[in-house]
């Protein structure tokens, strides 16, 4: 348990002092957002009615950018055959470090959610059920993330292939978080789709865990 | 018949029954796809509804079929590939992968050749049309992710990860329907009471079905015997250059 307290507080670290990653992340994130008035026009009732698409399209670009530095560094470095030989289960391992990239990337824009809604026009009255669903959303999408970040490491191409596994297996969460969001928008109830996308992120969860683990074992042979 | 499919797993016992099989399956597809599609185009009464744009469907559903039995045969060679580390299944799921993506291609465009008559659109992000293009995706996410490693085992076995993962996917399209009451008519055909159409279209349907399989199993075992040959030169190519060295 020590361990993996300590792979979050030091996968942490390199986030917070590899000042690149996670504040770029964030900006990437503010900025896709704020790139969509230009592209569809600056029109209250149109931006109000995609706000929260648009917000949790560019979380989910945002989270698969920042992909790539998931396992790349502790490849590179050697850290990751330190991690995979030890005693511990891999699938910890990779827990851990999808908590801190969770805690890194996924938090952030968590919290700026509510800002980027407001800026494109969201009806505040449902801003909690916009939070709400990208906190079940984004762990959901850090872990399938993990997936496709162990899956390339030592691939020819990294980027675009990355975020060609990752996006189809990202697809039923965000359904469900935006169907939870346009639910409370109509007047229906918001539970049904919150509680199914919980349950994606649980059952999803050991499957994720145990697929990067596998990859990963593959990765360092 | 576990037992008898791993003995196939040796290279020379799975040639020695291509070679048997493969004139059988030809056959098989040349005979059924035409007498399939002659009925189901020609001969097969038209729908009360829908009119002639119903024979879309001979060639529609079919491929659908086989997109996913496709998918779940990928998923299922590339587990045992995993588990029991039999390189000829991984090679098998990397064969018929792009088959699988090409009858899926299929089924998406005869679909909306189908949606503009009878839906008056092309494309609507209805949930079946949206879950068998993110099939699609996951077939194209297996095949370049298979060929983006230098070394092409490993790339196999990542792949074969993906292939595993993406499964949650076929419950999803065949349910789709049901959970989601959309514009695509729920099944008709593979229904616990029975099929719901008649047996003047569900013939040369079965039909027409069973010619794709047929034609599918053929192209597999050319293509898995190609891949091991593939495979067997480029291992002579690397003993030949160790030899020169």
């Amino acid at each position: 348990m020590t361990g993996i307290g300590a792979l979050v507080a030091r996968d942490l670290a390199l986030a917070v002092r590899r000042r690149g990653e996670a504040g770029l992340t964030l900006a990437f994130f503010v900025m896709a957002a704020a790139i969509f008035p230009f592209g569809v026009g600056p029109d209250p009732l149109l931006l109000g009615s995609i706000a929260a698409g648009v917000v949790w399209v560019t979380a989910l670009l945002a989270s698969t950018i920042s992909l790539d530095h998931l396992f790349r560094g502790d490849l590179e470095d050697g850290s990751l055959e330190i991690l995979v030989l030890d005693h511990r289960p891999l699938e910890g391992v990779v827990a851990a470090k999808c908590l801190a990239h969770w805690l890194a990337t996924g938090l952030p824009v968590v919290a700026l959610a509510p800002l980027m809604a407001l800026l494109l026009n969201f009806d505040m009255d449902a801003w909690w059920v916009l939070v709400l669903s990208l906190a079940i959303g984004t762990p959901a999408l850090s872990l399938a993330g993990s997936v496709g970040a162990s899956l390339v490491l030592g691939a020819r191409r990294g980027g675009a292939l990355t975020g060609l596994v990752v996006l189809p297996l990202c697809l039923p969460v965000m359904v469900f978080g935006v169907g939870a969001v346009e639910a409370a928008l109509a007047g229906r109830p918001v539970l049904p789709h919150i509680l199914i996308e919980a349950a994606i992120l649980v059952a999803g969860a050991p499957l994720a865990l145990k697929a990067s683990a596998a990859a990963l074992r593959i990765a360092v042979e | 018949m576990p037992l008898r499919l791993h003995s196939l797993a040796s290279p020379a016992r799975f040639d020695r029954f291509a070679r048997r099989i493969l004139p059988w399956t030809w056959v098989l597809a040349a005979l059924l796809i035409p007498c399939g599609l002659l009925w189901g185009l020609a001969f097969s009464p038209a729908d009360y509804q829908q009119g002639d744009t119903v024979r879309v469907m001979y060639v529609h559903v079919p491929s659908a079929w086989m997109a996913m039995a496709c998918y779940a045969l990928v998923a299922l060679l590339s587990a045992s590939f995993l588990v029991w580390k039999h390189h000829l299944a991984g090679l098998a799921a990397l064969a018929a992968a792009p088959v699988g993506a090409c009858f899926t291609a299929t089924a998406l465009v005869t679909g909306s050749l189908w949606g503009l008559p009878t839906w008056g659109t092309w494309w609507v992000w209805d949930a079946r049309l949206t879950s068998v293009l993110v099939l699609f995706f996951l077939y194209l996410g297996y095949i370049a992710l298979a060929g983006s490693f230098d070394d092409r085992s490993r790339g196999l076995r990542a792949a074969s990860i993906l292939a595993v993962v993406g499964v949650v996917n076929l419950p999803v399209i065949k349910f789709s329907v049901d959970w989601w009451n959309t514009l695509h008519q729920p099944a008709s055909v593979l229904r616990l009471d029975g099929p719901a159409i008649h047996a003047s279209m569900l013939w040369p349907l079965a039909i027409t079905a069973a010619g794709f399989a047929a034609f599918f199993a053929a192209l597999l075992v050319v293509r898995i015997r190609s891949e091991l040959l593939a495979w067997r030169i480029e291992a002579l190519m690397r003993r030949r250059s160790a030899g020169a060295a």
